[in-house]
Formats: C-alpha cells, structure tokens, sequence
C-alpha cells in the first residue's frame, strides 16, 4: 500500500518533542530523582568468580549507625522454575532470583551477595564492608570451550543439556544444543570447487551504556510497590517483579524515568527487587540503588563471547553450495545466551540450499549475558563474512559480486526453511556495490577496504496507545514505549501522518504501568515499527471518531462523512481537524481513544558496510579512514533518528572489532571493570560515518518500517577484518583485533 | 555549622550559593545531591566519562573528580546556566537541529565541554573538535553528529558575533 | 494438508524426514497428526499442554503468538524453531 504513497510528516527531520529538556539538563533520568526520606545503598559483591557460601554475618553492618536494613537472598522468596516470557529474552525466573543475590554460590566475580539501604550512600558503603561472608572459593570456568569439557568444574547442580526437549544424562555447563539442517552439507561440499575452514574466537563485550543502572522502589504499607528505574521496558520489569518477589501484579506500579542508554542491556532487572525488599525491611522509606560502572561491567549483561567454526564451500562460478557453522556461546553463570539467534543471523544474507548448524548454549563463570544490539549476530557475521571474503578471494572475484550472486530475496529459504518475504538484501549490496566509496581509490601502504554484510530478523510484540484530542486541536499522546533514542518523534510523526496534522501538534507522553496498555520494551527493534502501528490504529480511531461529530453538526451519517488533507467535508461543508476539535463539546464532549496491537509482520533488515582501514605494521593499531554503511530501513519516519541508530551501531561495531573486550585473571576477577580500561570508541577513533538509507518498504506495515536499530551493529568487526587483510596480508579470527593481536598475526609480537 | 561539615561559598551559574559539604563529597555529589543541579550526570563517577563535565572558574572538569570543598570562592558553570534568558543556546539549538543526542545522558556533559572549547577557539577544525570531545563518551551517536552540530553552532555563533558571512 | 519442516533434532524420529503433509486446523492438530504418524513428537514440542517455552512456531512466514491456538490453513508451512533469545538475565 505504500510503494508510491507521499508522505506529508513520515520522512521529514521535526526537533524531538523532548529535545528543550535533554539539552538544558533538566530531563529526569532515575538517578536525578529525589524523593522525602530517601535511603541510599550499597551492594556487597563476590571477590570470587566461583565460590560456595557458607555463611554471611551481617550483624556488624546491621549495627552501624544510619544504617536502616541489610537484605541477602535469604529474603528473596524461593521462586519456583519458570520462564517469564521478557520478548527477546526468556528468563528462568529461579536462576534470575539467584543472580539478583547469590544464594548457595557466588557465580561470578561481581555476582551480588547482600545490600544495604542507610541515611548516606557513605554509610550503605561503609557497611558492606563490615559484612563477612564465609566463602569456600572452586575452579572458576571461563573459557566457552573449557567449560564444556567433561571433566570441567561444573557450576550449577542440576544443568542437563537439553535438546528440543531432550536432556541428557550427565550433569554439564552445556545447557542447550539446537540444531537447524536444511538439505545435505556433504554433497554440496562436494559440488564445491573451493571450500574454506576457520575458526574464529570472540570477547565477552559489554552494551556500554554511559547510565549506569538505577532503581528506587517505595515498599507501601498497603503493599503496593513503586519502582521507578532506567529500564527498556517497565511492563518487563512489572512481570519479572511479580515473579521474582512473588507478589500479584497489580501490586506492582512500574515508572520508567529516562533512560541513558540500553542496547539490550536494560531489559533485565539487577536493583530494582533489592531496592524494593529494602524498603519493606526499613519501614517503607524509599530506597535508591546505583551502581557505578566497575559494577555495570562485572555485574551486568556482557553479551556472549564465543567460539565459531564456519566452512562454506562454492563452484568456479561463485555459486555458495553449503555452509556449515559450529557455535559455542558463552551464556554467562545461568543458561541463556543468544546462540539461536546468532544462528539465524550466520548466513542470513545468502541463499544457500545446503546449510548445517549446530549451537551450543554453555555457562561460565561471568555474569549472565543480557541482549546487546543484534543479540548474537555480531559474533555470528564475523565468522561467516570473513570465511565469505576469503573464498572470494580464491574464486578470484569481488567480493560484493559474490555475495549478490548469492543474496537471499523473496521465497528463498532460511537456514531453518522459513521463507522470507520482501527484503532488502540485493538492494543493499547493490546500493553499496554502486557507491562511490567502494570506487575510490585508496592509495598508501599498509591500506585497505573490507566489506561485510549483515542481517537482523528483527521484531513486533504488544504496543499500547491512547491518545486524547484537546479544543485547539493539538493531541495528547500516551504511550508505553520507553524513548531511548527519538521514538516520541517516530511514533508521534506516525500519529500526525495519520492525522494528516502537523506533528507539532501531537503532545506525546511516555506513561507508566498503572497508565497505559502492556507494550513490550523498546528492543528488538520493533518500536518504530510496532508502537508505530499502535498510533497508526489509534489515529484511524480517532478519525473515525470525529467523523461521527462531523455528522452530528451536519446532520448526515458518519460514513457521509470524508477526511482528507486534514478537512472533514461532506457536501459542500468543511471543516479542518483544528476547527472540528473545537466543537467537541457540543458534539458530546472529548474525543479519546485506546488501542493495542501485536503485529506479527516486521520485515527482516540487511546491512553492508564498506571500511577503509590504514594499520600500523610498527605499533598493531588499526585506524578507521572512513566508513560507509547502507541499509534497508523499510521506510526512514525520522531520517536523522535512522542515521543516527546506523552511525551509534557502528561506533559499537567498531568497539567490538578493534578494543573492546573483557580481561579475566586466573582466578576469574575482572581485570578491566572501568572505562578506561573497557576501551569503547572516543570522538577521536571514529571517522565521520556515511549512511545510506535504502527503502525497501515492508508490506506488512502500514508505513512500510522495518526495524532499524540492531542490524548496523552486524557487519563491522568483519569489515574491519576484512579490510585488515586486504591492507597487511593477514587474516584476524580472534575479536577484539588489538594491536597486540595485530602484530601477533604479522608475526611480530 | 554541623560537625564535621565545611562552609563553602560559591557562585553557581551566577547566583550566590553558599553551602555545607562533608570534606569527603566531591562537587558532582553535592551539585546533585544538595543542590539540586541534576544535569550535570553521574555515571563513571571516576573521571572517564566526562558525563559529570562543569567549569570552574571558566575551567572545564569533571566534577566527580574535584572535591566540593575546592569550589571555595570559585564560579562554577553547570548545563542549567547555558541557556540564555530567553530560548536555547545556539550550541543547545544545533544539538536538536543535527539530532546529536539519542539517549541523551551524555548530552549536558557534551554542551559544557562544547561551550568551553568555544570559548577558547571560536573555529575548531572537525579534528580539533574530535580531539577536545575526546574525554567525553557517548554511546549512542557515534559522535557524527555531535561534531556536526558544534560546527555548526561554532560558525552561526562566529556569524552572530561578527556579521561573518557563512559559506555553506 | 499443511506442510510441517521438522526440526533437525526431531528427524531421528521422522526418519530423517524433512518435510511432512499433516492434516490439521490449528498448529495443535498439527502437532497432534504429526504424533499420530511419528511417536513421540509431541513430547519434545509441548511441555503440558503448551508449546515449550524455547520453541516458536512460525505458519506461513510469521513467528505466532496464539502458539498452539494458531490456524492453519490447508496450504500452510509450519516450521517450529527455537524461540531468539536476547540473552539470561
Ligand atoms: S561521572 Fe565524572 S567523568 Fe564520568
Ligand atoms: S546520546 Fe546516549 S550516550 Fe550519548
């Protein structure tokens, strides 16, 4: 419906409805708010990796003065397996209860043991330290291959290795292996002129948000519990409350302040039960958690290191005939990690008929892994797109011209058989094969351009809306969507297209749970795409709606009535949306409407990205010259909000690919838990980054989106590498491509 | 006096304030916590984010790291002082106008470190601006366009000043 | 008859059969034909009377959320495949 259509607000570049407040300092993130009465606390955390508990004496903490409560797990209710549906991520509500505060064992370094709520933040952490906690510290587990010996340490007393509802005898760290096979990966080896074989290793990186995570909860005498916290999505935090504190949900109000940054890494409480049971326990005063980012890193969702063995096999001609990927994802202390994910993204931009795929979900001695952008598929692309640039090379073709002899379109079948609809993927490897970056020449030694490719499934979910119309006009918009990056601009510029009225007339507002309809958090990159068709239903809605008060004043039947251009006419009357909304009170009064949807239709995304890198053979260091990123958007509703999400995943691409990465000691303790140390990309390590927004709209959504906001994040660490190759000659399968690692492969180190 | 606390007395975003701190706060702590000027960000809380960036004495620092007893007799500038009476600052203006924030936490952090390197060097090349942001983080943006926008606000603010006719 | 893709893990009880023809309305007739033909399928799909919660299942294209509820029509593809996952917690 939307190949030719025009837009009137969809595609223009409107200032954010909450643009004053965000660049004045005047927008409330959780850490900036006060409450009367207000304690602070402090979080005691595991010195070691792996250890048992054998006993905590809070008696000393307890008797400081200002000090009002100290909780340890033993005031967690003993929560009963589960899995709590969290959308992207499904969650065993008893090993979340565990990593909330370690019970039995402390299962990582950093894994939280017992807080403490006091007058001061001093106090809070001048009493943890008087606690002491009986440790009998084990063999810590942290490499992904290690932990799935069978003579490794194992972490967790009752981890069987299911698969597809079968578990294994033994107890293991392997907590899952999936399997997805289409066609036969021995013959089509066998049709293979060229094959090539690597195995690839890459680190447990972390989101990065500059936020660290926040919670201040009001425990009621009545038994109602306010939350207010920096979450993606308050109605995962309701339910993952409700489950892990064992109370009906209705108890449970959830209020999303603004939030500084999530990637993923914001969907899973850590604070916010704590904060809430310390509330209880110091006589209802409210409570606020920080954390500081030595906690964010060693405590908090890294997402999967891993290790990857890919082999892929094609004809003189260029033509893939199989791939073959073996995928070991670290899923932290508790099973979980998006190896499945990471197997729909391997080979995702390619039709390939035969197709082996075999993951491995194994547990290790770091923190959970949460979702990060693209969940797996970093990883996943980095194996894939190198293997693919280096039978380019052996077939003696571009390495652009291969991947769009092989690129998926519509009908052809993923890995898993499904068979996608109307996508992208050759528009964006054209649009790339065709830019003038890809062209130029990029003369100098020790220089080169790599090139990768990417894809996202992306995703749809439960999004409420409701909005109100007011006398001059204007309209009041409720959602639940959490803004993180620009989404009251999307999603109100979808409801003023709707409308057909200026989005500045749209007032919207981010609600919480006890305001608005279930709405699924922002991730997955489905709020521009699912919370947009919510206000493209309520628009419609309310459209309908004045139609009936257009009809009244007129004296026809509503169906008499049309909108168009923003006017209600019938005959020879008219009046503009503006003008009708003042009449509502002699029509009946306001004009409201709610809706709620869950669409199930959100289009994949592909990406390409184009890298010219220049490495210094003396030092190892890599620096990035320039950098080119297309994209299929679907249809772009904020342009400058769509380059900005291509430009933010890339930056983190960049990070994966070059600097960032954990450093565990022997005995398991965070080597580099600050930012100075967790080495994310500076204004100085980035070039400027060129987008290029391909629209390919995506049939099942009214403005044709796609999601936009993980795919960029795919394709860097293999550009990079890629370029790396064509610059100094040698191939990088071990991310982050450091200069240590740079010099090691150029036989330097 | 309360025991223990120190008199400090400053003048913030132009306003006298005089206040009471405990040696061991830094000023972000007592900025937030006291004083209620919450735009400044607490986020690495140890000099790495420059989330937390205000000047003193026309200065820029990362007020996590200076103690708040140190602010004596000093004038310090938060994000809540950089707009004009009226309206936004033209660096504020430019963040909105090239969507140079996301989530926005670093963005008070950015102006302020913007606002100062202005102050030095009304025509910062894309490299100087690079080279001066560098302490401050972002995660959202890429930086791209971060840079943009204080290019752009640098030249409207050097035509403002000086009648300069932009070349666009 | 809709057409089920078994899961690569379950094609030791198909026989190694990669696609099947299943008679069935719902994705739980479905499930319920495919039992019928091949023992102890459905004990590795549902757990109780629902899907596993690790499993999705996807008719004609798009991951459902009515699981077991879904309709399927007598030209349908049904694939059951492991629910994306985002991370633990
Ligand atoms: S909070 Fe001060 S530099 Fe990060
Ligand atoms: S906009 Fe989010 S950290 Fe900069």
């Amino acid at each position: 419906m939307n190949e030719k259509e025009t837009y009137r607000v969809i595609g223009t570049r409107p200032l954010r409805p909450d643009g004053a407040d965000k660049v004045t300092g005047r927008a409330l993130y959780g850490a900036d708010l006060r409450l009367p009465g207000m304690l602070y606390g402090a979080v005691l955390r595991s010195p070691h990796a792996h250890a048992r508990i054998l006993s905590i004496d809070t008696s000393a903490a307890e008797a400081l003065p200002g000090v009002k409560a100290v909780v340890t797990a033993a005031d967690l209710p003993d929560v009963e397996a589960k899995v709590a549906s969290l959308g992207e991520g499904s969650v065993n509500t008893r090993y979340q209860s565990w990593n909330i505060l370690a019970r039995e064992k402390a299962l990582y370094y950093g894994h939280a043991v017992a807080v403490v709520a006091a007058a001061s933040v001093h106090i809070a952490q001048e009493a943890v330290k008087l606690i002491r906690v009986n440790y009998e510290v084990l063999p810590p587990v942290l490499d992904v291959l290690q932990a799935m010996q069978a003579d490794a340490p194992i972490l967790l007393r009752d981890l069987r290795t299911d698969e597809l509802g079968e578990k294994g005898s033994a107890l293991t760290n392997v907590a899952a292996h999936h399997q997805t096979k289409k066609g036969d990966v021995e013959r089509g080896f066998q049709e293979a002129a060229v094959t090539v074989e690597r195995e690839f290793h890459t680190a447990t990186v972390h989101q990065g948000y500059i936020e660290p995570q926040n919670a201040t909860a009001l425990y009621n005498q009545d038994g109602r519990i306010t939350i207010w916290c920096s979450t993606q999505g308050s109605f995962g935090v309701r339910d993952q409350l409700k489950d892990i504190l064992d109370v009906p949900v209705a108890q449970i109000k959830v209020v999303p302040m603004e939030i500084g940054g999530g990637f993923g890494g914001k969907n899973n409480v850590y604070l916010e039960p704590l904060a809430a049971l310390l509330s209880k326990k110091s006589g209802h005063k409210p409570v606020r958690l920080t954390m500081n980012h030595a906690d964010v890193l060693s405590a908090t969702g890294p997402t999967s290191g891993s290790v990857i063995r890919v082999k892929m096999g094609a004809r003189k001609d260029g033509r893939i005939t199989a791939a073959q990927a073996w995928l070991a994802y670290e899923a932290g202390a508790f099973p979980g990690s998006p190896v499945t994910s990471g197997m729909g993204v391997i080979f995702g931009p390619y039709a390939i008929e035969n197709v082996l795929l075999d993951g491995y979900d194994v547990v290790v001695n770091k923190p959970p892994a949460a979702a990060y952008r693209a969940p797996g598929g970093t990883n996943a692309a980095f194996a894939a797109e190198v293997v693919i640039d280096e039978l380019a090379e052996k077939l003696g073709m571009d390495p652009l011209d291969l991947r769009l002899l092989n690129a998926a379109k519509e009908g052809d079948r993923k890995a898993d058989g499904v068979a996608y609809g109307r996508i992208g993927c050759v528009e964006v490897l054209e649009a790339a094969r065709n830019h003038p970056h890809y062209r130029a020449p990029l003369p100098g030694k020790f220089r080169g351009r790599g090139v990768a490719a990417g894809s996202w499934g992306n995703y749809g979910g439960k999004s409420s809306a409701s909005a109100s119309v007011n006398s001059d006009g204007s309209v009041n918009l409720v959602e639940g969507s959490v803004d993180i990056g620009g989404s009251r601009a999307s999603i109100s510029m979808q409801l003023a297209e709707t409308l057909q009225i200026p989005v500045e007339s749209i007032r919207p507002q981010v609600a919480d749970t006890d305001t608005v309809g279930y709405t699924e958090g922002t991730y997955g990159s489905r709020t521009t795409f699912a919370t947009g068709w919510a206000v493209y239903e309520l628009g419609r809605r309310l459209i309908g709606l004045l139609c009936e008060r257009a009809a009244q004043l007129w004296d026809v039947e509503p169906g008499q009535v049309t909108y168009e251009g923003g006017v209600f006419s019938c005959g020879g009357q008219r009046l503009s949306f503006a003008e009708l909304a003042g009449k509502m009170d002699e029509t009946g009064g306001a004009v409201v409407a709610s809706v709620s949807v869950q669409p199930e239709t959100w289009g994949p995304a592909f990406a390409a990205h184009i890298v010219d890198v220049e490495v210094d053979p003396e030092t190892g260091k890599v620096d990035i010259l320039r950098y080119t990123a297309v994209q299929d958007v679907g249809k772009a509703v904020h342009p400058a909000y769509v380059e900005g999400q291509i430009q933010g995943g890339v930056a983190q691409g960049v990070g994966w690919g070059l600097s960032e990465g954990y450093y565990y000691d022997a005995q398991g303790r965070l080597a580099n838990a600050s930012l100075l140390d967790y080495r994310m990309p500076t204004s100085l390590d980035l070039p400027a980054i060129e987008t290029v927004i391909v629209e390919v709209p995506n049939p099942g959504h009214p403005y044709g989106v796609r999601g936009v906001g993980e795919v960029p994040i795919v394709p860097p660490p293999a550009a990079i590498a890629n370029a790396i190759y064509r610059a100094v000659g040698v191939r990088l399968t071990t991310l982050p491509m450091s200069p240590a690692r740079v010099l090691e492969a150029l036989g330097k180190a | 006096m309360t025991p223990g606390k120190v008199t400090v007395h400053t003048r913030i975003n132009g306003e006298e304030v005089t206040f009471l701190c405990e040696p061991r706060q830094s000023l972000l702590e007592v900025l937030r916590m006291e004083l209620g000027f919450t735009g400044a960000k607490e986020c690495c809380n140890n000099g790495n984010c420059g989330a937390c960036s205000v000047l003193l004495d026309g200065v820029l620092v990362n007020s996590c790291l200076v103690l708040a007893v140190e602010a004596e007799g000093k004038s310090i500038l938060t994000v809540e002082g950089i707009a004009p009476a009226e309206g936004l600052h033209l660096l504020q203006q430019k963040f909105l106008e090239h969507a140079a924030l996301q989530c926005g936490i670093c963005t008070p952090g950015f102006i302020v470190s913007a606002y100062a390197l202005l102050q030095r060097n009304p025509r910062p090349s894309e490299q100087e601006v690079r080279r001066w942001m560098a302490g401050n983080l972002c995660r959202c943006t890429g930086y791209d366009k971060i840079i943009a926008a204080v290019l752009d606000a640098a030249a409207c603010l050097r035509e403002k000043a000086s009648g300069e006719v932009r070349v666009p | 008859m809709a057409t089920v893709w078994v899961p690569a893990l379950l094609r030791d009880l198909t026989g190694g059969i990669e696609r099947a023809q299943v008679a069935g309305a719902t994705v739980r007739e479905v499930i319920d034909s495919l039992e019928a033909q091949f023992p102890g399928v459905r004990a590795r799909l549902c757990e109780g009377d629902s899907l596993r919660p690790g499993v999705a299942v996807v008719v004609d294209g798009a991951v459902s959320r009515q699981r077991l509820r879904q309709k399927v029509k007598e030209d349908s593809e049904v694939h059951f495949i492991p629910a994306i996952t985002g991370g633990a917690g």
